[in-house]
């Protein structure tokens, strides 16, 4: 007779713990706009995502506030990018208390590095190219499953959706700038961040910083680039949202490269821009270049 | 190479380096006498005081005006005045010495932009975006640059000798009925504009090393204050040129090679400057006769 209640109340708060374990979504921390936006994709209704870094921030020299590490403390799972990206990720994590390690998004794609002064780097800006973001969203996907089997197949069946979404992405910018001639396809940005579109798509991308926009800029680097751009006659020229203008600006001026617009490399815009998610930033910076290139000649 | 492709031509060649030239130039011809004043009023740290103060006018003209440069660098003035402005009528007043008040009012003035960056959220690196690098030297701030050194010079020969007065006899200034005081903030004023100018050319971090190290040097060749203004000037333009120079050739980043450049003078003046110490411990003939 008492067996029976038992096993009642142990059903029944079974039924209510997994009740309150779905009404509470799952606390995801992702460190820049561009991978929090592509967690909630993947998450949906399931997964609440903040983003330590807002819309058209710089993730190279963020600074982290205290709100930060109190939302990494109660995250449940964490997203970063990898490839040194966020160099104040580490120690953020380890400052907040917050136990286990980050996903590392770009774990499992073919990183290109560069030489740049002397020293081999690896190029951090990966998620560029959509055929990568595809590589993104698999890692998101198997995290989330980890972090909420309940939901694994929502994830999954989400998540399936966004890949089909991103290769389409992926043709279409294959597509968009092979109707360019070859000769025409160079652009001038301000520091080196679209190597993996260049790479992906068969775009030359020439900047006067490096990889990170910490660094300044040599008077050498600058020279070399305008006469490369004068010899090789680029036409066209882009800012990016996180970044200041002035440099690349110049650098047109002294070449008489018109300017393209803005593009958005390493943080989405605010949700009424041009680009508030992964998907529509991919696309946006796609036809930006590509109008860019088919004017300039 | 020819003397000619590595001197010359880099400037005939692009209009970036020439812009630069003009700029190092006019921040020569504006911050080198300033600093040389600065150094005789052993005020030589305002300047970098000075440098963390403009930050909350900064913040706060880019909350009000977005990225705009005008409004960020009137705002960056504006807060660099008053705080200059307090730190004088503080030590005017009461027993607290300039550096004293000038050290709290910065304090205060530094943590009050912080606060108002963070309060913002943004991202974005303020004084990085207000202040740019000598390669990006654009007309507008050519034409700050310039405006501010010719300003400089203008108020400089007007109020030169009750200025000089106040530097170094400020009782006599008030015995024969000068106001030292306005003197004192009209210095301070010319302070703040060229430090604000300089932050455009090179950067909040490099500026003060081109107002304060060419006047350092300057002291080791000079002793009448016009000479030292005038070596104060053409170290500072010199090293403007060489570190443009060197960064063209060498690669390296151009705001600290023309500031290390000016740092290169100021160690060459110490040991061989007509008052430097190998003259100082070597040549004293009039005693070992």
């Amino acid at each position: 007779m008492t067996r029976i209640p038992l096993a009642a109340a142990v059903v029944f708060s079974l039924s209510v713990l997994s009740s309150l374990a779905h009404a509470r979504p799952l606390e995801a921390v992702a460190s820049f706009t561009v991978i929090a936006d592509m967690v909630q994709t993947v998450g949906g209704e399931h997964v609440h995502v903040t983003s330590l870094i807002g819309p058209n921030g710089d993730p190279h020299v963020y600074e982290p506030t205290p709100a930060d590490a109190q939302a990494l403390r109660h995250a449940d799972v964490t997203f970063v990018s990898g490839l040194h990206l966020e160099g104040w990720m580490d120690r953020l994590i380890s400052a907040s208390g917050y136990r286990g390690t980050p996903v590392v998004l770009s774990t499992g794609i073919k990183t290109r590095g560069m030489e740049e002064d002397g020293q081999q780097i690896t190029d951090p800006h990966a998620w560029n190219s959509a055929a990568n973001g595809v590589v993104y969203v698999r890692n998101i996907i198997s995290a989330l499953k980890q972090a909420d089997p309940a939901d694994a197949a929502d994830f999954q069946a989400n998540g399936e959706r966004y890949i089909q979404q991103l290769q389409a992405l992926d043709s279409y910018a294959r597509t968009q700038v092979q109707a360019i001639p070859q000769a025409q396809r160079k652009v001038l940005t301000s520091h080196d961040a679209f190597g993996y579109f260049g790479d992906a798509y068969g775009v030359s991308f020439l900047s006067p910083l490096g990889f990170s926009t910490e660094n300044e800029a040599s008077a050498a680097d600058v020279s070399t680039l305008i006469r490369q751009i004068k010899q090789e006659h680029v036409r066209a020229y882009f800012f990016e949202n996180s970044g200041d203008p002035r440099l690349v600006k110049q650098i047109a001026a002294a070449t008489g490269a018109q300017p393209g617009g803005e593009l958005y490399v390493e943080a989405l815009s605010p949700a009424d821009g041009p680009a508030p998610t992964y998907a529509k930033m991919f696309r946006y910076n796609v036809d930006q270049l590509v109008a860019a290139m088919k004017a300039s000649h | 190479m020819t003397l000619y492709t590595s001197l010359v031509q880099p400037f005939v060649e692009f209009g970036f380096m020439r812009r630069a030239l003009v700029a190092c130039l006019a921040l020569g011809l504006g911050s080198g006498p300033i600093g040389v004043l600065l150094m005789l009023r052993r005020m030589s740290l305002v300047g970098d005081a000075m440098s963390h103060a403009v930050l909350p006018g900064a913040a706060l003209g880019f909350l009000v005006a977005g990225l705009s440069l005008p409004a960020m660098g009137l705002g960056g003035l504006i807060a660099g005045l008053t705080v200059a402005l307090l730190a004088g009528l503080v030590s005017r007043f009461t027993s607290l010495k300039e550096d004293a008040s000038f050290a709290s009012f910065y304090l205060t003035s530094l943590a009050a932009g912080v606060m108002i960056v963070s309060l913002h959220g943004s991202n974005i690196d303020l004084l990085h975006v207000l202040f740019g690098t000598i390669l990006a030297i654009d007309d507008q701030a050519i034409y700050l640059v310039a405006g501010i050194a010719s300003f400089t010079l203008l108020l400089l020969a007007v109020i030169y000798r009750p200025l000089v007065l106040e530097c170094f006899d400020p009782g006599f200034l008030r015995a024969v009925g000068g106001r030292g005081s306005l003197y004192h903030v009209l210095f301070l004023l010319l302070v703040v504009l060229n430090l604000v100018s300089g932050f455009q050319a090179l950067g909040t971090l490099m500026a003060v090393g081109m107002m304060m190290l060419p006047a350092t040097a300057a002291r080791f060749w000079a002793t009448s204050l016009t000479a030292l203004m005038l070596v104060s000037t053409l170290l500072a333009t010199l090293a403007g040129l060489i570190g443009l120079i060197v960064s063209y050739h060498l690669g390296v980043a151009s705001g600290p090679a023309i500031v290390l450049t000016a740092s290169a003078f100021y160690g060459v003046s110490v040991l061989f400057g007509r008052s430097g110490l190998l003259r100082r411990f070597f040549s004293q003939p009039h005693l070992s006769n």
